[in-house]
């Protein structure tokens, strides 16, 4: 006996969208299976977690301020995955972003440089994200190394850089030995985009990342060649796509809007180089693009879940004593009830028993 | 071998009614075949026509939606391949699976049961070889083979096992007509001793050759059982694909013009671990000529068309010349510019992305197409295309703008095929044009090939398939072992000769084809 999928034959675009939403409802009652089995009340976890988020402006400017990494760099993730190329690596080419940012804001700390600092610092943000993902890439490309493990790897060589930085030549001399750097300067911080307002320029990055990235994805020539890389590889080396150019320019791009996150996170929201400057915005950005469905909007819209779920998490952890474990399991099990999700839709289950040719 | 059934009792094997059905699609419709003790029984039909099906029930392979087995009379579940051995059938499949790196004997012994080890193997596997002709050296590594001895190890393996019913599918498509030859010497033999053959083919002369009985499937059903020998070739052709197929003409005669495509002295190392090398090819293509490249598989022909698409770059550019521009070095891109087109063997997967739409499809030849302006795409131009080229190709699509992989491969490979004559380029380049194509399909396509080169245009086309090759080509060469034969124009070579080359044991007076 065993278990068959069988590809069905028409899918209804309505049934498709009603898998999403069946996802998440199943999703929020395996969740709630968990929270009771704990002990607590899953009703008041669910309005924890999410119905009193929503209803508070404070917690809603929140949400955006924690759905812009995932947003920027779960967008430079799609490049890479529609071509069907792994980078797993986005959290250490955050963290290259950032530092090689704040090398920036740092340097001129305390002159009264002017208003080119921050562009600036944000240019180099993308390159420091940029030239780090280049490197699995062109271990790939030159000697053929895996680009899971590659650029795995990098993101504890990156976080340990992160980590001496902080603690040594970049601590701040009158800062009580603490393991941070000395606060930005006016100059070097990216302001909120309304006054007195939590979220700061970087949201807009993200938006401008999503609406160019629709574009490109969807209209250009470059778009198709990473569909077509990812569906079909000799299809695309026939279409006279190079490979290595292809593997060469999604690591650069990915990496790029990975190291943009990392630097308007730190500028924009830490506004100091400390030891940990994420809570691991790169690898759940890996969740979001795939919640969303390597699609610029779905991304937008799972990211805003997600972030949703990091702000619950914290309120669950003061007001249930919940921990915060949970939210990161809850991730996992919105992820894999959307792609289980999709794949009822698309298959349909079948038991086959032995010799039941009859 | 066992030989003491008399065919007077039931058939060794009957099939009641068989159906399967895979969705909306019914495969197999209610068929009835029976096998006698001791006959070659031919298995017929069309790519499609739902011949591989029913072997693979037959085979345990996948259990029918309906219908009855019967071994000598008695009604039987085939559940699985090692149910179907046990019962005493062997199948020799079109696809071998053979592991390239073990040798002779260590791939018949990996197939066998326990009780087997390599001592006994190799001395059955002489026996064997002696009493069949199947001449094998047990210590060869598979990679060295060529495919017709790789075949004789899945013979010898099924022959092993004392089968009842041996089960052959197209097993002379990778052999060169003298393999073929000595192949049906072996199975005559078998026959002879009693054991029962299930030969299934697409190839009418063959069955002639071999067969008394003949079942013809026709889109999932039976439509007739014969006597090969009692039928024309063209009776039988018209039985399988349901009406009488024209043949392919030219109009206008062959006048070659200027060249188009010269290539000289092209080397080029293997691609992968056991590809071919290229070793000093020569060739002129004209402007209105079609070229034949025939070869048994596997002697360079995907070689030589990645070295002629600039999929792989010549270290030499004036290696390749196309339209008077010296292109060995450039990519494929480039070529497609000099008014060059390429087909690929492989339509899903390379010629083709399978889940894209056939306009989306249009783009894998954007080089040379007007389907993207200054890298955007221009959708409603690639929706024109794809719409003009199903219209002129007779591509039979379920929906307006399908899937690639929801046409048959027939239609696809008119698709892919059209995709590239539709602009009408100087050079055409196509890597096995009508494998695994319906007769309808391929009439079309060698037509439109024909015709290109009629408007002017050189051809080029690389097929195994030597009755296409005569019937479309102006002047042919063989390939073997990536070298190329010298081009003689179509009326100077035979069957024979061209056998030979395949081989590469031609004895050229005054050895003018240098290796």
């Amino acid at each position: 006996m065993r278990f068959e999928l069988m590809p069905r034959t028409t899918v209804s675009p309505v049934a498709r969208a009603l898998a999403s939403v069946v996802a998440f409802i199943t999703a929020f009652l395996i969740a709630g299976f968990v929270i009771w089995l704990m002990g607590r009340s899953p009703v008041a976890a669910f309005d924890v977690y999410v119905l009193q988020p929503l209803s508070d402006p404070w917690a809603l400017q929140e949400l955006l301020v924690k759905a812009t990494p995932l947003i920027l760099i779960a967008i430079g993730l799609s490049y890479c995955f529609r071509a069907s190329l792994w980078n797993i690596g986005a959290e250490g080419q955050y963290v290259m972003g950032a530092v090689l940012g704040s090398w920036l804001a740092l340097k001129t700390h305390g002159t009264d440089a002017g208003i080119w600092v921050l562009p600036l610092m944000m240019l180099l943000g993308i390159i420091g994200g940029a030239l780090y993902g280049l490197i699995p890439a062109f271990l790939k490309t030159r000697f053929g190394v895996n680009e899971i493990l590659t650029s795995l790897m990098l993101v504890y060589v990156a976080q340990l850089t992160l980590d001496y930085l902080a603690r040594g030549p970049w601590r701040d001399p009158k800062g009580f030995n603490f393991p941070q750097s000395v606060t930005f300067d006016p100059a070097a911080t990216l302001p909120p985009i309304m006054e007195a307002g939590r979220v700061h320029y970087g949201f807009l990055f993200a938006l401008v990342a999503v609406a160019v990235t629709s574009v490109i994805l969807g209209r250009t020539l470059f778009g198709y060649r990473l569909k077509l890389t990812g569906d079909a590889p000799r299809a695309a080396r026939f279409a006279g796509f190079n490979s290595k150019a292809t593997v060469m320019a999604v690591f650069a791009i990915s990496g790029g809007l990975a190291g943009l996150a990392g630097i308007a996170e730190v500028s924009g929201q830490i506004g100091q180089i400390q030891p940990s400057i994420s809570p691991g915005y790169g690898f759940t950005a890996i969740t979001v693009a795939f919640l969303g469905r390597l699609n610029p909007i779905g991304i937008l819209i799972a990211a805003l879940v997600v972030a949703l779920t990091f702000i619950g998490g914290e309120s669950a952890q003061i007001l249930l004593k919940l921990p915060l474990d949970l939210t990161q399991a809850f991730q996992g099990i919105l992820l894999l009830c959307v792609l289980a999700a999709d794949a009822l839709v698309s298959y349909r289950i079948r038991l086959v028993t032995r010799g039941g040719a009859k | 071998m066992k030989a003491d059934v008399s065919s007077s009792g039931p058939p060794l094997v009957e099939l009641k009614g068989i159906s399967k059905r895979y969705g909306d699609l019914l495969a197999n419709d209610g068929i009835d075949l029976s096998i006698e003790p001791g006959e070659i029984h031919a298995l017929l039909g069309e790519n499609g026509a739902g011949k591989s099906t029913l072997v693979k029930i037959l085979y345990g392979v996948i259990e029918p939606s309906a219908g009855e087995i019967r071994w000598e009379g008695r009604p039987v579940t085939i559940g699985s391949p090692v149910e179907a051995r046990s019962l005493g059938l062997g199948m020799v499949f079109q696809h071998f699976s053979l592991f390239d790196e073990m040798t002779v004997a260590e791939n018949i012994a990996v197939a066998l049961s326990e009780d087997w080890n390599l001592a006994t193997v190799r001395s059955r596997l002489s026996d064997i070889s002696r009493t069949y002709g199947l001449a094998l050296d047990a210590d060869r590594a598979v990679w060295t083979l060529s495919a017709g001895e790789r075949q004789r190890i899945e013979i010898v393996r099924c022959l092993l096992q004392n089968p009842r019913l041996l089960i052959l599918d197209e097993p002379t498509s990778v052999l060169t007509p003298q393999e073929a030859e000595h192949l049906f010497g072996t199975l005559d033999k078998l026959s002879a001793e009693g054991c029962s053959i299930l030969y299934i083919s697409h190839k009418l002369e063959e069955v002639r050759r071999l067969c008394r009985r003949a079942t013809i499937l026709r889109a999932g059903r039976v439509v007739a059982t014969i006597d090969p020998r009692a039928s024309t070739a063209r009776e039988i052709a018209a039985l399988m694909v349901g009406n009488e197929i024209g043949e392919v003409r030219s109009d206008a005669p062959h006048v070659p013009q200027g060249d188009v495509l010269s290539v000289t002295h092209l080397n080029m190392s293997p691609a992968g671990l056991h590809g071919i090398a290229l070793k000093d090819i020569n060739l002129v293509a004209r402007a209105g000529e079609v070229i034949g490249i025939a070869g048994v598989a596997g002697n360079g022909q995907s070689e030589l068309f990645a070295a002629l698409s600039g999929e792989r770059v010549a270290d030499r550019a004036d290696a390749v010349v196309i339209a008077g521009q010296a292109c060995g070095s450039m990519g494929i891109d480039a070529r497609r510019r000099l008014s060059a087109a390429f087909v690929p063997e492989e339509r899903l997967g390379h010629a083709a992305a399978p889940t894209h739409r056939l306009s989306e499809n249009t783009l894998i030849s954007h080089a040379a197409t007007e389907v993207s302006r200054s890298g955007f795409i221009l959708l409603n131009a690639a929706k024109r295309l794809a719409r003009a080229i199903v219209s002129s190709f007779d591509v039979r699509t379920p929906e307006g703008d399908p899937q690639a992989r929801k046409l048959s491969g027939g239609n696809l490979q008119k698709f892919v095929i059209g995709r590239e004559v539709i602009r009408k380029p100087k050079l055409l380049i196509v890597d096995q044009p009508t494998w695994g194509v319906d007769a309808g399909a391929a009439r079309l396509i060698r037509q439109s090939l024909i015709d290109l080169s009629r408007d002017g245009s050189a051809v080029v086309v690389v097929s195994q398939d030597l009755d296409e090759l005569f019937e479309v080509a102006d002047r042919m060469a063989v390939i073997h072992h990536g070298t190329l034969s010298p081009l003689k124009p179509i009326g100077e070579w035979t069957k024979e000769a061209v056998g030979l080359e395949m081989l590469g044991v031609a004895q050229v007076p005054g050895g003018a084809h240098a290796v």
